[in-house]
């Protein structure tokens, strides 16, 4: 799917994070701020980088808010991002899991 | 059985109460699609609820999901999503006639023969809200094999009665309908939410009232009114000591091969020895009420 | 004369180091005049009390810090310092907090070289955890700070006190005039050990001022200041009863805890501290007091509001009180006559001759990080960085016959329940048992607990299921990285060192 306008998602309570997405040319940029940045930055990224694989997304610029959110709640905003970002939302249920 | 006295409702958007709800053991947690969530969340709610529903820790739990209406945009989007999640059971809202529930039946085992999940293994709960559903209250309680319960939902329904929340004279027919239709059924009743927090008391009255009518439990919106409402389902020391009594009369009947049951010279009949297993099982589920 | 000294002493030979007597004012010039005998501790300004003090460069100074957040003396005086040209101090307040971040400049500037103190937040221990300081700071428990000054580690030259009302001889308190902290538990270990005091005084009074919290005869100045502390800022919302359901479903664990670890019986005694789980524990425990018809003797430690109301209600013999954590408590101890002022080394000091923290049955305690072997940091946030302090926490483990520790499993995504502490302040042998929200574990070592608490039904789990359990929601965190130079040593209420906190990377 491809990323044609900017999209929010979630919020910025604790135990939640605030996604924003827009259109890049020519590749993936992942910019991550997080209050467990320490302890959790490289699981939130990974999952974040995971959750976009699975929506063949290959371009476009994903910042991160995160207030510790646990990974299903980080899955289910980037989703969402994308679902609001595309014109045409394709994705199979089961490449959401 | 499965005992569901505590049915706890969640605003689909929370993602920190998603993330923490399961801590206060309600018999079932239900994420709420519907009303709780504005118009401009319900795609992210519906994917957060989603992913909660898969969290292994929920597996604990019974997970209802109340989606919307399937005469909204959102109905049937909600229905994709939660049935494929493994929702243990879908709560359709409004529900005016026994073919609301038809309908949903008939997405819900399309969704389950398409995503592979065993036909039949989504229940089905309807939420009555209306004075249509009242006066169809039997019609929709024995329209599905699916159905675990039917709910009253109160402020729609007083909306619709032209009234509006007071002592629980205005919900006394409804209460009581619903309440038979479900018994007739065979199914769960459930009471509507009680919504002032800070009225300890009125809620334990309230708890008091539909608990002796012969519910089986009652919707809540705060997580401080489970423990509230376990302890008022919680037989007292007495009755439970005296259900141990009728038990083990029973069981010393049986082995004697009695016909017969009599506990300090006295008669018992079966009805009363199946009390006291009810009372025995509710202790064991929620103490002895301090 | 013939009765002069000189006379009747002609033909003695005084032995050596002894002097005749020269007069009655000759050694003591102030009772010279009436002006002077009763005048002579108030300074014209805190500058006139420093100097007087005699504090050179290199001496150790000394606060409270009963007003906690809302504290206005250790900044104002640290700055006085700092114009007036002092350096290379040590700083040795009973705490830091939050409000305390101007020292930083004081620190880089070489008018703080070291510092000892109970904990320290905000800006002050991020910096600190950086690098901030080139000798390592001590971090102390509260009795443990009484047991390094009495030991000789920590020398208190000028102690500089703040109190709401004080009379020109020097006795003190805090229950009365404008910014009241209550207990001056803290102050009145200094006001009885260092060199020189000097009392910050919002208020001075006709003499002589009651009750002395502190006395006449251990305060050398008085100062008069415009204001020493905010009150409303010593506990924001301590007093309040909390209406979070996480805290409340911990607080009703902790109170059945409590009810039936074995320890709750007529007479028993209570700490409950503060936060919004213990003050619910403590509205919990009411309840189940009045059922049972049982009284606690006492209530010791950090007392709030709910403490109060369970005294005012009967179910409380005496609050033992070494600091007010709110209004409600410094207002209890000024009127209530069985709430009584205690200093800090009657609280919790181990080599005191009787600390109370040895007699108190229940304690509540809270943790940021508590490991598999039940060891507590109530110091390090999980990112390494210092936001806590000691306070009694290692005392009343130590002395209390059953601790309990109370928390959420989990806050946002950082788990409470961890493998390894980041820094052990407590150690895990004194923890007897730990309530979370996902379920309670108690410590091997107190079979007798688990055996009762699960007995009553409530849910007992291995501290390694608890753990799991955390780590199946959060996933696991990857371990900070700290560099090798040590920022802090963590010091046990016996004087040793029980861990040194390392510089944060980054």
């Amino acid at each position: 799917m491809k990323i044609v306008r900017e999209a929010l998602a979630g919020t910025l309570e604790s135990s939640d994070l605030m996604v924003r997405i827009a259109p890049r040319e020519e590749g993936l940029e992942v910019v991550l701020q997080s209050e467990v940045i320490h302890q959790f930055g490289t699981q939130i990224e990974a999952v974040v980088r995971e959750t976009l694989a699975k929506l063949a997304i290959v371009d476009g610029l994903v910042v991160i808010e995160d207030k510790g959110a646990l990974d299903c709640v980080i899955r289910a905003r980037v989703q969402t991002a994308v679902q609001r970002a595309v014109d045409e939302w394709t994705a199979e249920w089961s490449a959401l899991s | 059985m499965k005992l569901r006295r505590s049915m706890l409702f969640l605003p689909g958007s929370n993602a920190a109460m998603l993330s923490t709800a399961f801590v206060y053991r309600p018999d079932s947690i239900m994420f709420d699609l519907e009303d709780a969530v504005s118009l401009r969340e319900k795609d992210s709610a519906r994917m957060l609820v989603f992913h909660a529903l898969q969290m292994p820790i929920y597996r604990d739990i019974e997970t209802v999901v109340r989606i919307n209406p399937l005469s909204t945009p959102f109905g049937m989007k909600d229905l994709e999503a939660v049935v494929r999640a493994g929702a243990d059971v879908i709560r359709l809202p409004k529900t005016d006639t026994a073919a609301d529930v038809h309908a949903l039946e008939a997405e819900v085992e399309r969704i389950e023969r398409e995503c592979g999940r065993e036909v039949g293994s989504t229940k089905l709960m309807a939420a009555i809200e209306s004075a249509s559903g009242v006066v169809n209250a039997l019609a929709i309680a024995t329209s599905s094999k699916r159905l675990i319960g039917i709910a009253l939902a109160g402020f729609d329904y007083v909306m619709d009665m032209q009234t509006e929340r007071g002592d629980g004279t205005e919900l006394f027919y409804a209460r009581c309908a619903v309440l038979h239709a479900a018994r007739y059924a065979k199914i769960d009743a459930f009471d509507v939410v009680f919504g002032d927090l800070n009225d300890e008391a009125g809620f334990l009255k309230e708890v008091d009232l539909i608990k002796r009518l012969g519910f089986n439990g009652k919707s809540l919106i705060n997580p401080r009114q489970i423990e509230l409402l376990h302890n008022a389902f919680a037989p007292t020391e007495e009755e439970v000591d005296y259900a141990r009594r009728v038990v083990a009369a029973a069981a010393a009947g049986e082995r004697q091969g009695l016909g017969v049951v009599s506990l300090n010279g006295k008669m018992i009949d079966a009805p009363v020895i199946d009390h006291a297993r009810v009372v025995l099982r509710r202790a064991e589920a929620s103490g002895v009420r301090k | 004369m013939t009765h002069s000294t000189e006379a009747r002493l002609a033909d003695v030979s005084l032995p050596a180091g002894l002097e005749a007597f020269s007069g009655v004012t000759a050694r003591a010039p102030h009772l010279a005049t009436q002006t002077q005998k009763h005048g002579r501790k108030l300074a014209a300004s805190l500058e006139d009390a420093i100097r007087a003090s005699g504090l050179k460069n290199g001496m150790t100074i000394s606060f409270h810090h009963a007003f906690r957040e809302g504290d206005k003396t250790i900044n104002f005086v640290v700055d006085k310092l700092a114009a007036m040209g002092f350096r290379d101090l040590t700083l040795a307040p009973s705490s830091l907090l939050s409000c305390n971040f101007p020292l930083i400049e004081h620190i880089k500037s070489g008018v703080i070289r070291r510092i000892y103190t109970s904990g320290m937040r905000g800006k002050l221990a991020d910096a600190i955890s950086h690098g901030l300081m080139e000798t390592p700071i001590n971090v102390h428990s509260h009795g443990g700070r009484v047991h390094l000054i009495d030991r000789g580690e920590l020398t208190l030259d000028v102690a500089f006190l703040g109190v709401s009302t004080a009379d020109v001889f020097g006795n003190a308190n805090a229950i009365s005039g404008r910014s009241r902290c209550g207990s001056l538990g803290y102050a009145m270990v200094d006001a009885a050990r260092a060199g020189k005091v000097i009392l910050l005084a919002e208020e001075i009074v006709p003499f002589p001022n009651a009750p002395a919290s502190i006395r006449q005869d251990q305060v050398d100045f008085v100062v008069k200041v415009d204001q020493i502390g905010d009150p409303s800022k010593i506990s924001v919302g301590a007093a309040r009863m909390t209406s979070n359901p996480r805290e409340l479903l911990i607080a009703r664990l902790a109170a059945e805890v409590m009810e039936h670890a074995g320890l709750f019986e007529e007479g028993f005694s209570l700490q409950t501290g503060t936060g919004g789980s213990a003050t619910a524990t403590t509205r919990f425990l009411e309840d189940r007091m009045v059922k049972k018809g049982i009284k606690a003797a006492f209530a010791l430690g950090g007392i709030t509001g709910p403490i109060v109301d369970l005294h005012q209600k009967g179910l409380i013999g005496r609050i033992i009180d070494t600091q007010s954590f709110d209004a409600v408590a410094a207002e209890s101890l000024r009127v209530n006559p069985e709430h009584w002022e205690i200093s800090t080394n009657t609280y919790a000091n181990l080599t005191s001759k009787g600390a109370y923290c040895d007699r108190v049955d229940m304690v509540i305690l809270s943790a940021l990080e508590i490991d598999l072997d039940f060891n507590v940091n109530v110091i390090t946030g999980s990112d390494g960085v210092m936001r806590g302090a000691s306070g009694g926490h290692s005392d009343v483990a130590a002395g209390a016959a059953l601790a309990i520790v109370v928390g959420p499993l989990i806050r946002s995504r950082i788990p409470t329940v961890v493998e390894k502490c980041t820094t052990v302040v407590t150690p895990g042998e004194t923890i007897g048992v730990l309530v979370t929200d996902h379920g309670i574990a108690v410590n091997p070592n107190r079979p007798e607990v688990a055996e009762r608490l699960k007995a009553a039904g409530l849910p007992v789990m291995t501290i390694e299921e608890l753990y799991a359990r955390a780590i199946s929601l959060t996933g696991k965190p990857q371990p900070i990285e700290f560099l090798d130079r040590v920022v802090g040593l963590i010091r046990y209420r016996d004087g040793t060192v029980i861990d040194a906190v390392r510089q944060v990377k980054g």
